[in-house]
């Protein structure tokens, strides 16, 4: 009885031991691959990146405006991801403290959004941001940009224009990056390149773009750009905590900035 | 900081209006945003954007979110009042449980944390107590 007790005792103890020492559970692969993957929550916006950007020290953000794009397109796909550029465009802007250039781009980005036929909700998002660009309450721009984005999505949404929305993520996350690595390579700092870390990311855009109506994946400007992110999803895949060097930076940059260039100019049929 | 709050509820009935949520996945969706509200009083950006959804007793659901070293984030879940407790948890993107802050009372539910790399990162809201309803969730950001 004695030593049926003592058994006891020791087993406790090792199991105490046991649960001491184990390790919180993982999560297994399969469950990490059915995970919910959404536009809405799992593209970060601009406003993240760039707000994670200026934690090492306030970048340059008046050397990544560039000057005014074209506001003649005929092609859908290409005026959606030159929409997402320009929004991100306005972020950098706010960021810049740029009252007129944030005008300026509130007005390109009413125009390319009503040339997709969004909603008038859309449409009187433009004098939001005029106002709060006038009294330069750059808080409230950085909501207005997001909302605005978030309402031309949902427009898109409710007029079956599902494939557009894919799209306008993709302008935005290519323009960001394209400031975000130019503005590293301008002033190099290991925290600050981090940022540029997004494999998974890049991943899952190309899934949604694989996912988008085979009419517009033969889009030629959309299949241009769905062939260049693998080598963007190789550049931006470093080791996790490891910040990557100047040279890769210029990499990155060179390889969204030939995207952007194609966005931007190419006359898409 | 009201005004993102404002914005946000403003966004929420415009997207109910665009796809129609029913009165449980708004309450769940007021409910987070209510929450969310609170962090934006320390200079936390609140996202647009959010996940609705139904969660069972004893279930969870597992979203991923891409995440900015360097930033601070919050996670934050409402339920309808059917849910008693819940839990939010997040794991890196080798599924490895990270540390948080935790919050949790009654429906509404929030982790904390800071990454420290940039990258992929699963966050996991699971029903502790209560009977299966609507439950969302939104992040916010600094």
């Amino acid at each position: 009885m004695r030593r049926a007790r003592r058994f006891g005792a020791i087993t406790f103890l090792l199991g105490c031991c046991a649960v001491i020492g184990a390790e919180p559970a993982r999560l297994p692969a399969d469950q990490m691959a059915k995970a919910i993957r959404l536009d809405a929550i799992s593209i970060p916006t601009p406003g993240e990146l760039f707000a994670a950007l200026e934690k090492p020290g306030k970048p340059n953000w008046v050397g990544q405006m560039r000057g005014p794009i074209g506001m003649t397109y005929k092609n859908r796909a290409q005026i959606a991801l030159n929409l997402g550029g320009l929004i991100a465009d306005g972020f950098i802007a706010v960021e810049a403290k740029d009252s007129q250039q944030v005008k300026n781009i509130g007005t390109d980005i009413i125009k390319l959004a009503k040339a997709l036929g969004v909603s008038e909700n859309v449409l009187s998002r433009g004098n939001s941001i005029n106002e709060f660009a006038e009294n330069d309450e750059w808080d409230a721009l950085q909501e207005e940009l997001e909302a605005t984005q978030n309402e031309v999505k949902s427009s898109m949404q409710t007029h079956r224009d599902q494939d557009l929305v894919i799209l306008v993520s993709v302008g935005g996350w290519i323009r960001g990056t394209q400031a975000v690595s130019a503005a590293v390579m301008q002033n190099y700092d290991e925290r600050a390149a981090k940022v540029l870390r997004q494999p998974a990311l890049v991943n899952f855009i190309q899934s949604k773009l694989n996912d988008v109506s085979p009419e517009m994946r033969n889009e030629p400007l959309v299949k241009e750009v769905t062939s260049e992110l693998p080598e963007v999803e190789k550049l931006v895949t470093f080791p996790a905590g490891k910040a990557p060097s100047p040279d890769d930076v210029k990499k990155v940059n060179d390889a969204v900035g030939k995207i952007m260039t194609e966005i931007q100019t190419k006359e898409a049929q | 900081m009201k005004r993102s709050i404002v914005l946000a509820i403003i966004l929420a009935a415009a997207t109910a209006l665009a796809a129609p949520e029913t009165d449980s996945e708004v309450n769940a969706r007021k409910a987070a945003l209510d929450l969310a509200g609170a962090f934006s009083n320390e200079g936390f950006k609140m996202r647009d954007g959010h996940w609705s959804g139904t969660i069972k007793p004893h279930d969870h659901v597992l979203v991923a979110v891409n995440l900015y070293a360097g930033n601070q984030y919050w996670f934050s879940v409402g339920a309808t009042d059917t849910a008693k407790k819940l839990a939010v948890s997040v794991y890196d993107e080798t599924g490895k449980p990270v540390e948080t802050e935790s919050y949790s009372e009654g429906e509404k539910a929030a982790a904390g944390f800071s990454p420290t790399s940039s990258g992929q990162y699963y966050v996991m809201v699971d029903l502790v107590e209560g009977n299966e309803g609507s439950v969302c969730l939104v992040y916010s950001y600094k």
